[in-house]
């Protein structure tokens, strides 16, 4: 008998009884729907951590002074300014896994326009801060080497920054705004980032060259670099390196030798790592819901083929009778199951990828349907009508012909 | 030419619990090609499992039995199942076809099981049930067809793999008296075409349309007579008219 024929008796044999079929194949539609878009999701997730911590800083570190101790009371990281210049040039010179060094010195300060004012963060930086967080300016240009050498009263504006101070659709290149009082030549304005994983508005934001911030904003600690360095590894597998090297450089360079470094550095990828074992833990708890989904579905077939075999005891003894072997028996009953099970299995990847849809276009996630999924979900539904249907279909195989035959 | 059907101290044995049934106590017989026999015998005589026996449905506990010339007493499943699929036919009382199915597919089931192709599958199905007179009710569901057409496609089914011998275990036993004389016509037609028959019932009304009236009685054949039968065709004509089947 062809497999085509058996296909088509077992087609035919499901649709005699549709409303029977149909909840037989729920436990697997809801399996496998399951399977699917949890993964959807979770990828989907994992994709939306990601963005967020890519838009922080590609391959970022971030290394801080360390912390004095006086009289016994520990002073936080950055109590103590012990990072110098001299530390920034050499991690930027000597290092081969660092591609990018920028000084971050903050205050916030009040920004005026000629009419309006907005208190805002205010960062002393050099123009490598941009190439870190790979951010690009939507108007002008941003801080040049020559400003930072000159000292320059220029200035780099977010995007909120710009709307508070001069409207929406506004162009301020060329503008004056007043920082402490002190009159910047606006030349640049960045493109807009967004939030920050924790929801801080990166747009809210002045930047101005590290050399005027020292000497008009914030006043001079002439060696010591008031604020953090910002370094941008080679690539994502450098991070770690870079980390190792920049221990071991400040360690060298400040003659420490004993445990406490005077300095921190943080490691954002592990950060991002770390927020993706979260997502895991839910794409895991789902998976586990689908699996038992799934299994409940095949003892739900196994229970319904069960049923079938009894049902058509006198159909399976006349097959015997007219030459059907054992073995054509168990093939007629196990491409039903496995029928079954596929087409619940089929039946739930529409819905779990109609699902993922829709949770995308709600949620504005990027939800990916992974075709190896898709695969795997339909292989394994296949997989667990053989399972369950094995049983039932060998013991339809093994009937006696006569007994079969005399059924009531 | 050796027999047909050759059976030699052909013994059944079921154990029922603690008893043990002696269902055949030794049967010798031999039935050869071409010929009509009825075997008659009340419940319990043995003649179910004789037919079951010659039927390849099951196995001696002890003696021989030669079909076509080979030994099939100790056979495989799967041999059987072959040896059911191609020398045999079947035709049961309660007709035994499978609903929701139309004609066709009903008969070209055998043909099925010996891998035959559709086209081949579907023309020898049209053909043999136009041999028993269904040619017009191909696609029709038994639902759709009276008694004596449900028995008619079983018997088309039973043919259509060109078997050597047909066993009917009482083919007419839920049909009425028209009907009957109807299949019986069929299978005398059969005969004729050198097909074995071996038919079971306990009409004796029935029997004589056969050759040869073998009796069971506990096991044993207690008589195996031959006579002249009677002609179902002509039975037919002469029956009245207002008993015709609808």
């Amino acid at each position: 008998m062809s497999v085509f024929h058996t296909l088509r008796v077992a087609l035919r044999a499901l649709m005699r009884n549709k409303m029977r079929s149909f909840l037989t194949t729920l436990g697997m539609i809801i399996g496998v729907c399951a399977v699917i878009f949890s993964v959807a999701v979770g990828e989907g997730a994992k994709a939306k951590v990601e963005e967020a911590f890519a838009s922080m800083g590609s391959n970022l570190l971030i290394v801080l002074p360390g912390s004095n101790t006086s009289g016994g009371a520990r002073g936080g990281s950055g109590s103590q300014p012990t990072l110098t210049w001299d530390d920034m040039r050499a991690i930027q010179n000597e290092l081969s896994t660092v591609k990018y060094v920028a000084p971050v010195l903050r205050s916030q300060s009040q920004v005026m326009s000629e009419d309006q004012n907005w208190s805002t963060s205010v960062q002393g930086t050099s123009s490598e801060y941009f190439a870190i967080r790979s951010w690009p300016v939507a108007a002008g240009v941003t801080i040049q080497q020559s400003d930072i050498e000159s000292g320059a009263k220029v200035c780099v504006l977010g995007q909120t920054v710009v709307d508070k101070l001069f409207g929406a659709s506004s162009d301020p290149v060329g503008q004056m705004v007043r920082i402490k009082n002190i009159p910047f030549q606006v030349i640049g304005v960045l493109a807009k980032k967004g939030q920050s994983p924790m929801g801080q508005d990166y747009d809210d934001g002045v930047f101005v060259p590290y050399t005027t911030f020292g000497a008009k904003i914030q006043g001079g600690l002439k060696n010591y670099i008031a604020g953090m360095l910002m370094v941008g590894a080679a690539s994502p597998d450098d991070t770690s390196r870079a980390e190792a090297q920049i221990t071991n450089l400040l360690r060298d360079r400040h003659h420490i030798t004993g445990a406490d470094d005077d300095f921190f550095i943080r490691n954002l990828t592990e950060l991002a790592n770390s927020q993706q074992e979260g997502t895991k833990t839910m794409t895991t708890l789902l998976n586990a819901i689908a699996a038992i989904s799934l299994v409940v579905g095949g003892i739900g077939i196994m229970n319904i083929m069960l049923v079938s075999v009894t049902e058509r005891t006198r159909e399976i003894g006349l097959r015997m009778a007219v030459g059907a072997k054992p073995r054509n028996i168990l093939m007629q009953f196990l491409v039903e199951a496995v029928t079954l099970s596929t087409m619940g299995g089929l039946v739930g990847l529409s819905l779990g990828v109609l699902g993922a849809k829709v949770i995308a276009q709600s949620f504005g996630w990027n939800t990916l349907v992974r075709p190896d999924v898709v695969v795997a979900a339909i292989a394994f539904s296949g997989f667990v009508g053989v399972g369950f249907g094995l049983y039932p279909a060998y013991k339809a195989s093994r009937l006696d012909p006569i007994d079969a035959l005399r059924y009531e | 030419m050796p027999s047909l059907i050759q059976l030699a101290e052909v013994k059944k044995t079921y154990h029922m619990g603690d008893v043990d049934v002696h269902a055949l106590r030794g049967v010798d017989m031999t039935i050869d090609a071409g010929e009509f026999v009825a075997v008659m015998g009340s419940s319990g005589s043995g003649k179910s499992t004789l037919m079951n026996i010659i039927g390849c449905l099951d196995r001696p506990t002890s003696g021989q039995y030669l079909l076509d010339g080979r030994e099939v007493s100790r056979m495989s499943r799967d041999q059987l199942a072959d040896i059911r699929n191609h020398t045999l036919g079947f035709v049961f009382q309660s007709f035994n076809l499978l609903t929701r199915t139309s004609a066709v597919e009903n008969v070209e089931l055998p043909l099925l099981y010996q891998g035959i192709g559709t086209k081949e599958r579907v023309r020898r199905s049209r053909e043999a049930l136009e041999r028993v007179g269904l040619g017009s009710r191909l696609d029709h569901h038994p639902s759709q067809l009276s008694g004596g057409q449900q028995q008619r496609v079983a018997i088309a089914r039973a043919i259509v793999g060109k078997p050597k011998v047909i066993l009917a275990d009482e083919p007419t036993g839920n049909l009425d008296s028209r009907t009957s004389v109807e299949v019986m016509a069929l299978f005398q037609q059969l005969g004729r075409d050198g097909i074995t028959v071996v038919l079971v019932t306990h009409e004796p009304d029935i029997a004589e349309y056969a050759a040869r009236v073998i009796v069971m009685r506990d096991g044993h054949v207690t008589s195996d007579t031959r006579h002249t039968p009677k002609d179902a065709a002509t039975a037919m004509r002469e029956m009245p008219a207002e008993e015709a089947s609808p």
